[in-house]
């Protein structure tokens, strides 16, 4: 595949902002920024759901009329009545193209097209063949799933004509919790957190005790305090057959990355360039690229010749 | 309520680790009305070195068990990485081929192996596909057949009855052991700082990547790899560095454990009520215990079990001693204020 025939995507926005913030957010990458695809929908708290509800009209009307390809993420963890009934809600809604996160969701949508998202196990060929068999056309593959594996996966999903997809770029989830972490550190419970996420629109920094920022929290959902940056790998990963490149909302500059990549993606930047233009308009953390590189994930590897 | 005899239900299968072949015969000898146990090497969840079975001993295993009534319990449960399934499907070959009672999985690719190619064999959904809703477990059910789910850490006991009445399987429940914060099979903490991956290769802050250090004034200092997980003063108990027991600091507050206290689940008070909320199944994790840990817990277990099915009210205070730092938790079972 072309890098310049790849396909620009945003994920959904995994941090508790403001109703406003998140209206005005999506009215800005739907006037500037140059993705194909918008994730939207809450993935991380079903209590942040109904939040911004009231600007979920406008938003998606502001998307289409930009031409968007709009997919409703659905939730990641579902245990309690409200996870429930939000998933119902999502999957059984009329015209819509979802995201499953959880499996729960695949219980209503099997058997009509759908999209896997990264939350989802899906790690070798034979889930593929299972996702596909039910319905999915793309599938968002697991962060951590190193080079060699995603060009296993590649090679059969040609055969199925399901589309991949991979997070290149944002903080990378990477693990899910019954517990609210951000509730915790200001000694309160899940059930009586006052939306107490919605202080850190990038996440809570968690430092080590010598005093070395570490993890990101971001209510029940742990993050990288680094930053996912895939930019010297987008051309292997085109011929490997990923097409689909994801951008994960951050609270500034995510227009500014979308048309870096999007550049980047057209030749009309090179790797080197959208470094730097990636590290001004993005958060002031280090990048990382470890997973692909089967390498601790906090890792940055610098390609050589050899290994491109 | 724990006076209430259990005549109408049937006294729940307490199910134990088994770490090794001795581990193995140290809880059937115990009580166990079943163990479960893994295959060296990467298909399942506890990859730690000297722990688990090679083909041949799980055959043994099986027949020691068989002899004393007790059934086996086969975890092949990690995710294989696309290109190397093969392994994990010649774990499930082996496993089958032993005559275990049942196949533990979390992998929806080896789910459907299993259905396709032994098609007779009993499986079990692994606590690591983090089935948590009655409508994941439903699928799993409807589409490869799976007789039990082992439910994850994070519902309340009024939460699994609901889900138990809702389900066309059984219910296996954690009431005992080690608890990890994050959701089972969603975790890539290992992964972030070692290279080494939970769902992946089975491993959870793998040892070789475990250092202590000691500083002139004796504070002891964890880490896993390169990043620190925890300090402890001269004197206090230094725990093993698992990335989620830890102390951090954040914004609002400096040096606590952000995720989870290094405590032990111990359900033994609850154990009425989760049999009452329609368990089949109980079960104590522990795989990488020592014999005489698994001969306690499991000992004890057998009696609080038996006590309970009569309508006795059993003495279970000794089981604390067992656990974590001697501390307890109810973990998520008790209330929902946990979260």
């Amino acid at each position: 595949m072309d890098l310049k025939d790849c396909t620009l995507t945003l994920g959904p926005v995994l941090f508790n902002w403001t109703a406003e913030l998140w209206r005005d957010f999506y009215f800005e990458i739907a006037d500037e920024a140059p993705v194909s695809t918008v994730y939207l929908g809450e993935a991380v708290c079903s209590k942040r759901a109904p939040l911004f509800d009231k600007v979920l009209t406008p938003v998606v009307e502001r998307l289409e009329a930009a031409g968007k390809e709009l997919v409703f993420s659905s939730l990641s963890e579902v245990t309690s009545t409200i996870d429930r009934k939000l998933i119902r809600r999502v999957a059984e809604s009329d015209g819509l193209l979802i995201e499953a996160n959880d499996i729960s969701a695949l219980s209503y949508l099997d058997g009509r097209p759908h999209h896997i998202g990264p939350f989802i196990n899906c790690y070798n060929e034979d889930a593929l063949h299972i996702f596909a068999d039910g319905g999915a056309t793309s599938i968002c593959l697991p962060t951590e799933m190193p080079k060699s594996g995603l060009r296993v996966m590649a090679a059969e999903a040609a055969t199925r004509g399901v589309s991949l997809e991979l997070q290149i770029f944002g903080r990378v989830p990477l693990a899910l919790s019954a517990r609210c972490y951000h509730a915790r550190a200001h000694n309160r419970t899940k059930d009586s957190c006052l939306f107490v996420c919605d202080e850190d629109p990038d996440g809570m920094v968690l430092k080590t005790l010598d005093d070395k920022p570490f993890l990101t929290i971001n209510g029940i959902q742990t993050m990288s305090y680094t930053c996912l940056n895939m930019a010297d790998s987008l051309t292997e990963l085109a011929e490997m057959g990923i097409g689909r490149f994801r951008l994960s909302p951050h609270s500034a500059g995510t227009v500014d990355v979308a048309q870096t990549f999007r550049s980047l993606m057209d030749g009309a930047l090179d790797a080197d360039e959208a470094h730097v233009m990636l590290k001004a308009s993005s958060l002031d953390v280090p990048f990382s690229n470890g997973f692909y590189h089967q390498r601790p994930g906090v890792e940055w590897q610098v390609p050589t010749p050899a290994s491109t | 309520m724990s006076n209430m005899p259990f005549s109408s239900m049937t006294k729940p299968e307490l199910v134990c680790p088994a770490g090794t072949p001795a581990g193995l015969r140290t809880a059937v000898d115990a009580g166990a009305d079943a163990v479960y146990c893994g295959f060296q090497g990467p298909t399942n969840a506890r990859n730690f070195p000297g722990l688990n079975f090679t083909p041949r001993q799980m055959a043994d295993a099986v027949i020691y068990a068989r002899d004393r009534g007790a059934k086996v319990l086969a975890a092949i449960n990690s995710f294989p990485t696309a290109g190397r399934t093969e392994i994990w499907k010649k774990a499930t070959d082996d496993a089958v081929a032993c005559g275990v009672d049942a196949v533990i999985v979390a992998d929806i690719g080896m789910a459907r192996y299993l259905m396709q190619t032994h098609p007779h064999q009993r499986v079990h959904l692994s606590v690591q596909a983090g089935a948590s809703s009655a409508e994941a477990i439903r699928y799993w059910c409807e589409k490869f057949n799976i007789k039990r789910v082992v439910l994850p850490r994070i519902l309340t006991v009024s939460e699994i009855k609901a889900v138990h009445d809702e389900i066309p399987c059984e219910i296996e429940a954690f009431v005992f052991g080690n608890i990890g914060m994050m959701a089972e099979g969603r975790c890539s903490l290992t992964n972030y700082v070692t290279g080494s991956s939970t769902n992946m290769d089975g491993v959870c802050s793998p040892a070789h990547h475990v250092h202590y250090d000691e500083d002139d004034d004796g504070t002891l200092t964890s880490r896993l790899g390169d990043t620190v997980i925890d300090q402890f003063a001269c004197g206090e108990t230094a725990g093993y560095p698992t990335i989620c027991k830890g102390r951090y600091s954040t914004g609002p507050k400096d040096n606590f454990y952000a995720f989870e206290e290094p405590v032990s689940l111990n359900l033994t008070h609850l154990l009425p009520d989760l049999m009452k909320a329609g368990v089949t199944a109980l079960k104590i994790e522990g795989r990488q215990r020592s014999r005489a840990y698994v001969r306690s817990v499991v000992s004890a277990f057998r009696d609080a079990v038996d006590g309970y099915a009569r309508g006795d009210v059993p003495d279970v205070s000794h089981l604390l001693a067992l656990t974590e730092g001697h501390r307890e938790t109810q973990g998520a079972f008790r209330s929902k204020t946990w979260r």
